[in-house]
């Protein structure tokens, strides 16, 4: 029924009205100097150094794509929770068969390397050996 | 408005009121019960022991300058902060906390949201947490900002697959997607005839995979990576000041307690204590004193996210992603196995 869940909306409305009310709060009662300096970009006090918008480690795009993956296969779990013990030992099977596909996968990430987030990085600066 | 309306009403005001006083009070225990850990006394001038520290921190947030870079994204910037309330104004609504009670002859669960969907509902207002950081970090156009965010969110999806698995196995003993009915399980069930079936009791793997998933996601010591200041500044919120930054703050001390909540759900038996039977009480009692239960553990978790804070130091980026990936997943789907072998066994 989609009137069940209607207290979300309303809970939504609440969150973002607390929100708003106290932004404005700070706004109206917070003093109001500015100046240019005050309004730069933040640089640990220094004048600002490079770009702002800066190259990342493809590492991080890898960690989004792998846990796309795996958020779904356990998404698929959840189901299995509610048929657990009328399905029995067929359906645990079953389960175990696709869970299995899931550890195959897996376990390619990361004899790939797909894990090794930051470890590159971790490795030059204590200067061993990049593995 | 219609008795369904007004209970719903009536229940959200309640844990409206709980939420909205966790950040005054956990900004006070934060800084009150590390100064005893340290041998300091902490703030003790504002209120009775200090305990009013956190409304005179509220009310310096609120006079303080509103300061924005020129270059940020205004919509973006404002908005982030705003959406960090979110997740935890919304997921609570899934979390029972008492009995169900016959209010003026009509039967009434004690839980906003009574649906059997209930925990997919929690997780996927939970997953929103991410965008809060991630708008932040790129709308503040600052680098520390948007490595801090890229962090955050490589983090907090990361471990959000082991929360998902680990809550998956402690769903298995009631089979039901309902936390009510998790509840209820645990209420009714008995361990070798004397322990009550707390989801600790029966899945202590479980739990240590949530708890240490739970810490990585609300961003807290010895997880918080995002805003590591040796290295990042202050992480995702550095361009952020007065009550903009607060609102984080709040954010992740509600997120804090919402989770508690559900770690006390799935684990702890929820609003109930073993051996106490609140169906006894008469009208909305049984609802209120579960409710108050509930808190209890809730506050037994605040205070050790608060130790395990000045406890421990801070991981490297690569340990954690180490942990998170090649540890606690593979931890978690173990445990899944685990425990559904042994409900299918009859075992549970």
């Amino acid at each position: 029924m989609p009137e069940t869940f209607l207290p979300i909306l309303f809970a939504l409305a609440v969150a973002f009205a607390l929100g708003g009310v106290m932004l404005a709060l700070s706004w109206v009662a917070g003093k109001r100097t500015g100046g240019k300096i005050k309004l730069s970009t933040y640089e640990s006090g220094m004048p600002l150094l490079d770009r702002s918008r800066k190259r990342l480690s493809i590492a991080f795009f890898l960690i989004a794509i792998d846990f796309v993956v795996f958020d779904v296969e356990a998404a698929f779990l959840y189901p299995w929770v509610l048929v657990l013990r009328d399905g029995g030992w067929p359906l645990f099977w079953a389960v175990m068969v696709f869970v299995g596909l899931v550890v195959v996968g897996y376990a390619y990430v990361w004899k790939k390397g797909g894990l090794e987030v930051a470890t590159q990085v971790a490795a030059r600066r204590s200067g061993s050996a990049v593995p | 408005m219609s008795p369904e309306t007004l209970a719903a009403l009536a229940k959200m005001g309640l844990w409206l009121a709980f939420l909205i006083n966790v950040a005054p009070i956990m900004l006070w225990v934060e800084r009150r019960a590390p100064a005893f850990m340290q041998d300091r006394l902490g703030p003790n001038r504002v209120g009775p022991l200090g305990f009013f520290q956190g409304i005179a921190d509220a009310a310096k947030f609120i006079f303080k300058e509103d300061i924005e870079p020129a270059t940020a994204d205004r919509g973006l910037y404002l908005l982030a902060p705003v959406l960090a309330l979110v997740p935890c104004l919304t997921t609570y609504l899934v979390i029972p906390f008492g009995p169900d009670i016959e209010v003026a002859g009509r039967t009434m669960a004690s839980v906003v949201i009574d649906s059997d969907s209930g925990i997919f509902v929690f997780l996927a207002l939970a997953s929103l947490g991410v965008y809060s950081l991630v708008l932040a970090g790129w709308a503040s156009n600052n680098k520390w900002s948007l490595i801090g965010a890229i962090r955050a969110s490589a983090q907090m999806i990361s471990y959000e697959l082991a929360l998902t698995l680990a809550v998956v196995a402690a769903l298995v003993p009631a089979g039901s997607l309902h936390l009510g009915r998790v509840v209820d399980y645990q209420i009714g069930e008995r361990l070798f005839g004397f322990l009550p079936a707390w989801g600790v009791l029966v899945q202590p793997i479980g739990f240590l995979v949530f708890l240490v998933a739970m810490f990585a996601e609300t961003n807290r010591l010895p997880f918080d990576l995002p805003e590591a200041e040796s290295e990042l500044v202050a992480g995702y919120h550095t361009e952020y000041g007065s009550i903009r930054f607060a609102l984080f703050f709040m954010g992740e001390y509600m997120a804090m307690a919402v989770l508690s909540a559900l770690a006390a759900t799935l684990y702890f038996g929820g609003w109930s204590l073993p051996g106490v039977d609140l169906m006894q009480l008469p009208g909305v009692l049984p609802a209120l004193v579960g409710f108050v239960i509930l808190t209890v553990k809730v506050a037994i978790f605040m205070f050790l996210f608060v130790w395990v804070r000045w406890t421990f130091p801070r991981f490297r980026y690569d340990q954690l992603m180490r942990l998170g990936w090649k540890v606690l997943l593979p931890l978690a789907l173990a445990n899944l196995v685990y425990v559904a072998a042994l409900a299918v066994g009859g075992k549970l």
